[in-house]
């Protein structure tokens, strides 16, 4: 039947979404149809929790699906030709409306452990301040006393050294490793937003206020992000490459970029983690460091 | 009203007054309901093939990696000048699309057709402001073209800075210096007071000019559907009309209510701006929902299976899509709780829309169905909604939406819900009401084609677009790192099959207009219950001189 076929063909498609490629990490992978590889715990259990979600979508596409075939094939005009007149029926009501939420309270459940885990940032042991401008990004460690600033690395070098064009940066920023850094995002123009799919992060860049999250790498690698909110003429000209390396290979770099490396071993200064376990409320992301100094 | 009754013998001699379709007199000076919805109509095609142009220039540009095709346009000067030109495209493809295509197709257009006649008025209640609502909107549509033209950003032309106009990249003298912007402002202004204008007219006209016996319960899902749109655009559009009026007193008179340096601030823009963005995306679909669920019944030939329930679906809908409006800004660093709230209100809206899903399928459970063209179009909606709505769920969560928000993901969760729901709504209405409007039947064949070349069509284009999100690849992006370049080369191809659906229908409406077959009172049988399917096609150009009288049970 044509109809059907071309409704199932779609629903082939959706779980085409299931079937995975050889992932490359920390960047995209061509014709990949799938999150990239998790590099934190919080990227893990945002996928796990989407692998939760994504059944579930699945399944209740393919049942109205189901649903829609079945009334075209039994309930067409040459199958039944006279109508039946019912418009109620209590049962069937009330099942639709208790069985999704039940499975809405379900999603909820695995839902708010997740934010509150991605939201609590944890004693920090490195503190790296991100700012965005247009059209790059300042990328400091304040306590170390290092700061580059990450530029696009220009289509011919790019192609040259065999690393991704517009991905890769003229200087890319290292992270050490098994380490919880905190990241101060904020902006010296217009909104930007930092991103970086491995590590489950994405925080707007915004002009007077400073926007935290965290992230602990687990594998030494690169990883790549880009700008995700709309910024003007080089939107997608201002990407973020992090090298996720060793302790010692870190401090190295530290020292060789003339910063003091005794601090980076040390866990972060007492202002780190606003309380853990207090909610940062709305605008209360303001400052626990001094906002928006230019980095320039 | 109704001692009009006595004049009963001389109703069909009102008819004869319909002035000629050449008189510019009848379109400029337009109080007739009917004459302004085909105005909408006719309007809404011609901006809907505009916004569907620009759509085809993002995809042709996207469809391989690297700059190219914007560059060699004759009016791009340079890389930049292509770089600043792409943004611009995807403003006002949005814009356009939502301000000049959608909303004046369902509400303008099916909405000024069918509200009145499915009451049983013979018009809207203020039929000059009425004329007023539409011509306001090419006054607007004309700002919105002009300042595609004129220079937005130095020279480059057009505002580039999203349909959303997020400040400060829309107030940012380094980024939007031209004139362009301001345009833009003015023009959403006229189109909002447009929106405002008919909203009024139509809210009143529903509470007061019911025919005798038509009580609110026994009102039409479509005249339901366009009542709380008309609320949700009576109580947004302010918000936006203000929103606007900060953004261009920032620009041009010194005020500082989005800029951090002089104590304002960036994301009350995103706020404002959503508490009225969010009911918006209701507003663009729940027409659809009425006209869905009349043409589900009619071609099912059964009754609306729980019409209240369908009813007050839709109202509920509308009221908790006024608080959930920060679900579109989980990443502007909101805090615990607020995005606590946010998803758990956000998941809630998913019951409502259940209860029509399955109410749609109940209806046509049972029935005898006829897969006449509009219901092709009315079934692919319901799948194809019903999967644009659970990559909401998804989307609703903010841990996920962490991963998701500004990806691809979400153009294809919003084209799923809006341009393969809203829009398969509007030509599924279009399909069962043009036999009305025009008085003529159409070729079905050429019209079950449009379908299917459209469904296969817009599936191609938008369901890669989910594994470029979930791969990380940002919205509103010109360039892209090669390893997208296999998904977005699939959803070009897409495109260009949609556009042959696109030219079908043309071809479909030109065909009717030409071959002229009589499409008779009502062209789909005993199904087709509602008001308009006892007046004649199309309909006497003032109908209901005397008032119907309606019985319970004979109408839903």
């Amino acid at each position: 039947m044509k109809r059907g076929a071309l409704f199932a063909a779609a629903a082939s498609l959706m779980f085409a979404s299931g079937t995975a490629h050889a992932a490359l990490t920390g960047q995209p992978t061509p014709r990949g149809v799938d999150f990239q590889p998790a590099a934190t715990e919080i990227m893990r259990e945002i996928q796990e929790f989407h692998g939760l979600l994504l059944p579930i979508i699945v399944a209740i596409s393919v049942f109205v699906l189901v649903l829609l075939l079945w009334v075209m094939v039994r309930y067409n005009r040459r199958a039944n030709p006279t109508p039946k007149k019912f418009t109620h029926n209590m049962l069937v009501e009330v099942i639709w409306t208790v069985v999704p939420v039940l499975i809405l309270v379900a999603i909820a459940w695995k839902s708010f452990p997740l934010i509150y885990k991605q939201e609590r940032i944890p004693e920090a042991e490195l503190t790296l301040k991100v700012t965005g401008n247009s059209w790059f990004w300042n990328l400091e460690y304040p306590d170390q006393g290092v700061a580059i600033a990450a530029n696009l690395l220009p289509e011919d070098e790019a192609r040259a050294a065999g690393r991704p064009w517009l991905l890769a940066t003229t200087e890319p920023l290292l992270v050490p490793v098994d380490t919880n850094v905190r990241v101060l995002v904020t902006s010296n123009d217009v909104i930007h937003s930092f991103a970086i799919p491995a590590f489950g992060i994405k925080e707007d860049a915004i002009q007077g206020r400073v926007n935290e999250t965290w992230f602990n790498v687990e594998e030494e690698g690169v990883y790549y992000g880009q700008c995700s909110e709309l910024c003007g003429l080089n939107h997608a000209y201002m990407p973020v490459e992090i090298r996720a390396v060793s302790r010692e290979e870190f401090n190295q770099w530290i020292a060789a970029q003339g910063g003091t490396i005794a601090s980076a071993e040390t866990p972060a200064a007492p202002e780190a983690a606003p309380a853990a376990g207090e909610t940062p409320a709305a605008p209360a992301a303001e400052p626990a460091t001094p906002p928006a100094t230019p980095t320039r | 009203m109704s001692h009009d009754a006595a004049h009963t013998a001389d109703h069909h001699d009102h008819d004869d007054h319909r002035p000629s379709l050449w008189d510019w007199k009848r379109w400029v000076y337009s109080t007739n309901h009917k004459d302004i919805g085909t105005m909408y109509l006719i309007f809404a095609i011609i901006a809907g093939l505009i916004g569907g142009a620009l759509s085809g220039l993002i995809r042709w540009e996207l469809a391989e990696p690297g700059v190219g095709v914007l560059t060699s346009l004759p009016w791009i000067a340079d890389v930049d000048a292509a770089k600043h030109y792409y943004n611009s495209i995807v403003t006002y493809h949005g814009l356009i699309m939502i301000f000049f295509m959608v909303m004046p197709a369902m509400i303008g257009g099916f909405g000024n057709w069918f509200v009145p006649i499915m009451i049983g008025a013979p018009d809207m209640a203020f039929p000059r402001m009425n004329n007023i609502s539409f011509w306001l909107l090419p006054a607007s549509f004309a700002l919105a073209v002009i300042s595609m033209i004129v220079p937005g950003n130095g020279d480059y032309p057009g505002f580039g800075g999203g349909w959303t106009l997020y400040a400060p990249l829309s107030t940012s003298a380094t980024h939007h210096s031209g004139p362009s912007m301001d345009l833009l402002i003015l023009s959403l202004h006229i189109a909002g007071a447009s929106s405002i204008l008919g909203a009024v007219n139509f809210i009143t006209t529903i509470f007061n000019m019911r025919a005798p016996g038509m009580t609110m319960h026994r009102m039409p899902l479509f005249a339901w559907s366009v009542l709380v749109t008309a609320w949700l655009l009576v109580l947004s559009l302010p918000v936006l009309a203000g929103a606007l009026t900060m953004l261009l007193t920032d620009r041009n008179f010194g005020t500082q209510f989005f800029q951090a340096a002089g104590g304002g601030d960036p994301v009350m823009y995103q706020h404002l701006f959503w508490f009225f963005g969010h009911p918006e995306v209701y507003i663009l679909i729940l027409p659809g929902f009425g006209m869905i669920s009349h043409i589900v019944s009619t071609f099912s030939r059964k009754p609306i299976f729980g019409y209240l329930g369908m009813a007050y679906a839709m109202v509920a809908i509308g009221v908790i899509g006024f608080v959930v409006w920060a679900h579109h800004m989980y990443t502007v660093g909101m805090g615990l709780d607020l995005e606590a709230y946010f998803i758990a209100a956000t998941m809630v809206i998913a019951v409502p829309t259940g209860i029509k899903i399955f109410s749609w399928i109940a209806t046509m459970w049972g029935g005898s169905i006829d897969f006449k063209v509009p219901m092709l179009w009315a079934i692919g909606f319901i799948f194809l909604f019903t999967v644009g709505g659970v990559t909401g769920v998804v989307l609703a969560n903010s841990g996920v939406d962490t991963a998701l928000h500004d990806t691809y993901y979400v153009v294809a969760h919003f084209h799923y819900v809006l341009s393969l729901g809203a829009v398969f709504a509007i030509f599924a209405g279009f399909y069962y009401w043009i036999p009305k409007m025009s008085g003529y039947r159409y070729n079905g064949f050429l019209g079950g084609l449009h379908f299917w070349v459209m469904f296969v069509g817009v599936n191609i284009i938008f369901f890669p677009q989910h594994f470029l999100g979930l791969q990380g690849m940002p919205r509103r992006y010109i360039d892209y790192p090669e390893a997208f370049s296999y998904w977005n080369h699939i959803s070009s191809i897409g495109y260009a099959i949609t556009a042959v659906g696109v030219l079908i229908f043309l071809i479909t409406v030109v065909e009717m207009f030409i071959v002229r077959r009589k499409a008779g009172a009502n062209p789909w049988g005993e199904g087709a219950t509602t008001l308009e399917w006892t007046l004649s096609s199309p309909p006497p150009f003032h109908q209901f001189n005397e008032l119907p009288v309606i019985k319970p049970d004979t109408h839903h």
